[in-house]
């Protein structure tokens, strides 16, 4: 039976995989896919510990953290449109025009 | 412990093969595999109402806006040469340290679990029904419950702003101040 | 191997066959049902009232060329047609078509006529059809055609617009039934008022069954909601690049989303199995009726009322569905409130 340190690693394990994506990646979709990949490994902590204690907390928090994701996801996604049509490009390093 | 394995596996390797992939419609399909295994996972955790809505909401909503976004993009794969003949955490600057942080928070990570004593089995706690599930959510989180309503309607809002080309009456307006 | 087990393989298999047997049947009809509404005979030729017709199709499938444009991405081609099979086939799993039966004494216990019970069974089935998506936009997307692009992009946009009110109107249910399980639901509608009046959720929620049925026909892409497939415009939409048997697989899905969404409407409005005269094991057979009126009305939707145009389809299901479905749960709710508070 996996305990909840098996939940946890893999949990952790998840989240830097995140981590390495929104830094390596020069694609903003795969950064915004990224850091969907992060809010999982968080949705998995909080349910195993919600099973761990017995309450259903830990899934209504992942269900309002899945709420919220969606709708970080909607307003990023139109904000990538935007920028597409300004610029024809994805890579993050050609909106550098702010830089001193 | 199989269906842990097989799941976690699933999870992770389709995880690697997201941040690795050049073409963004492959990322997201294998996104999509990634919450399934996820899916299977909070079955495992007894969580089947989470399980199902991860299914409706992440696999079955969020990821088909991205498909949209990225079929009407069509944009052209990113990497350079540079980017394909180097290996993250040779490449200059901002993307070795990056890599190197992800490394290093995966290693810390473990590293911290592995010292806890957390490697007892689940307690023999009862499945939770969707029933429990509503009465919390409307009792002791009502109010964040509607405060989600009013953060779905002001990103709906937002989207649809954010989106919008400027039409020619409006942006002519806007250059005559 | 215990009996019950060998009995849950054999329901599977049971419905799996009826699944495909059902598609083909759904050819024959769609096309006879068809000819009547026009005044015309329909196949004859082939086999007895032309009943080996659906056979003769599926073998000229069959031997069909399997062609693939050289610009389409080859993996997304062919995975477009297993993903739409698959959903279709998947979302009947929780869709139970009979009450619990021992089978005359042969095994132990009882065993439901379902092939898996789990108690969040509905939105297994919301969820599922939400996967459903995946297989057009992805034909649409990887066949690297125009047509196929636009009807791929209108179609799914259509199914995620319709997916809402389906939901709505399924939580409508949800609150007077009690229950996720569709067993459960199914049972609550057992029974008569008045001795003749069936306690069907028809007659409880008749602004939310026409919702339901609505829905479910722009989710199966069916006429009066088929513009992705018109001819007129888009050649074929999404399948217009598919040959042989993957065209065959989108056809099929077709077929058994109809077939899904008649068994999920039967179950939840029309009282599934239960009904007068037949003893209880031998409820399938009410079920199979529901289900057959239910494929019957769709098939006679199609042939007789024109076809909306894509506006007017978005803006039908946005303004008028949507609310008209949030309407209906509040008016449920405080229904439920008043009578069983």
């Amino acid at each position: 039976m996996p305990s909840l340190n098996d939940y946890l690693v893999l949990s952790a394990i998840l989240f830097s995989i995140g981590t390495a994506g929104v830094f390596v990646r020069r694609n903003l979709i795969t950064i915004l896919l990224s850091i969907e990949i992060m809010l999982n490994a968080v949705n998995l902590t909080f349910v195993a510990f919600g099973r761990q204690f017995g309450t259903v907390d830990g899934q209504i928090i992942a269900f309002f953290v899945m709420t919220v994701a969606a709708a970080e996801a909607a307003v990023g996604l139109a904000i990538v449109i935007a920028l597409f049509r300004h610029k024809e490009s994805l890579n993050p390093d050609s909106f550098a025009t702010l830089k001193w | 412990m199989i269906p842990f394995y097989v799941f976690a596996s699933l999870a992770v390797v389709a995880s690697l093969l997201v941040i690795a992939q050049r073409n963004p419609i492959y990322s997201v399909l294998l996104l999509i595999a990634s919450f399934g295994a996820l899916s299977g996972l909070y079955v495992l955790l007894d969580g089947y109402f989470i399980a199902v809505v991860q299914i409706i909401i992440y696999a079955g909503a969020i990821m088909v806006l991205f498909l949209f976004v990225v079929m009407l993009l069509n944009a052209p794969h990113e990497d350079t040469d540079y980017d394909e003949r180097t290996h993250p955490l040779r490449r200059r600057g901002a993307m070795r340290f990056g890599a190197v942080l992800a490394v290093a928070l995966a290693v810390e990570l473990v590293w911290a679990l592995g010292r806890s004593s957390g490697s007892s089995s689940f307690a023999r706690a009862p499945a939770p029904t969707v029933a429990a599930i509503g009465r919390s959510l409307f009792n002791e989180y009502s109010f964040s419950f509607e405060v989600t309503s009013i953060l779905i309607l002001v990103a709906m809002v937002g989207a649809v702003v954010l989106a919008r080309r400027d039409s020619p009456a409006s942006g002519g307006a806007a250059k005559d101040r | 191997m215990s009996p019950v087990l060998v009995a849950q393989l054999a329901i599977t298999l049971v419905v799996f066959v009826a699944l495909l047997s059902a598609a083909a049947g759904m050819v024959y009809v769609e096309r006879k049902v068809a000819a009547s509404l026009q005044q015309r005979i329909g196949p004859y030729l082939v086999g007895p009232k032309g009943l080996l017709q659906p056979l003769a199709d599926v073998i000229k499938l069959m031997f069909k060329e399997e062609l693939r444009p050289s610009a389409a991405d080859a993996l997304l081609f062919t995975l477009a047609p297993v993903i739409s099979a698959t959903a279709a086939f998947a979302a009947f799993a929780v869709v139970p078509f009979g009450a619990s039966t021992t089978f005359f004494g042969l095994l132990d216990e009882p065993v439901r006529l379902q092939v898996s019970d789990v108690n969040v069974g509905i939105l297994v089935v919301f969820a599922i059809a939400s996967m459903g998506v995946y297989g057009i936009v992805l034909a649409g997307w990887s066949s690297n055609s125009k047509y196929s692009l636009l009807g791929g992009l209108r179609s799914s946009a259509q199914m995620i617009s319709y997916e809402l009110s389906y939901g709505l109107a399924l939580a409508a249910v949800l609150l007077i039934g009690n229950s996720l399980s569709l067993t459960e639901i199914v049972d609550a509608q057992a029974g008569t008022w008045l001795g003749f009046i069936p306690k069907w959720y028809l007659l409880l929620q008749p602004v939310g069954f026409a919702i339901f049925m609505v829905a479910g026909i722009a989710e199966t892409n069916r006429a009066p909601f088929d513009f992705p497939e018109a001819e007129q415009e888009l050649v074929a939409g999404y399948h217009t690049e598919y040959s042989s048997m993957r065209f065959a697989m989108f056809f099929l899905a077709e077929y058994i989303n109809m077939v899904t969404v008649s068994a999920v409407a039967a179950d939840l409005y029309l009282g599934g199995w239960h009904g007068p005269l037949i003893p209880a094991s031998f409820g399938w057979i009410w079920f199979l009726l529901k289900v057959g009126a239910i494929l019957f009305f769709y098939v006679w939707m199609r042939w007789t009322l024109p076809r909306y145009r894509y506006d007017q389809l978005m803006r039908f299901g946005w303004k008028v569905l949507l609310p008209l479905a949030v309407l209906n749960l509040l008016a449920t709710g405080a229904g439920v409130l008043f009578f069983e508070g």
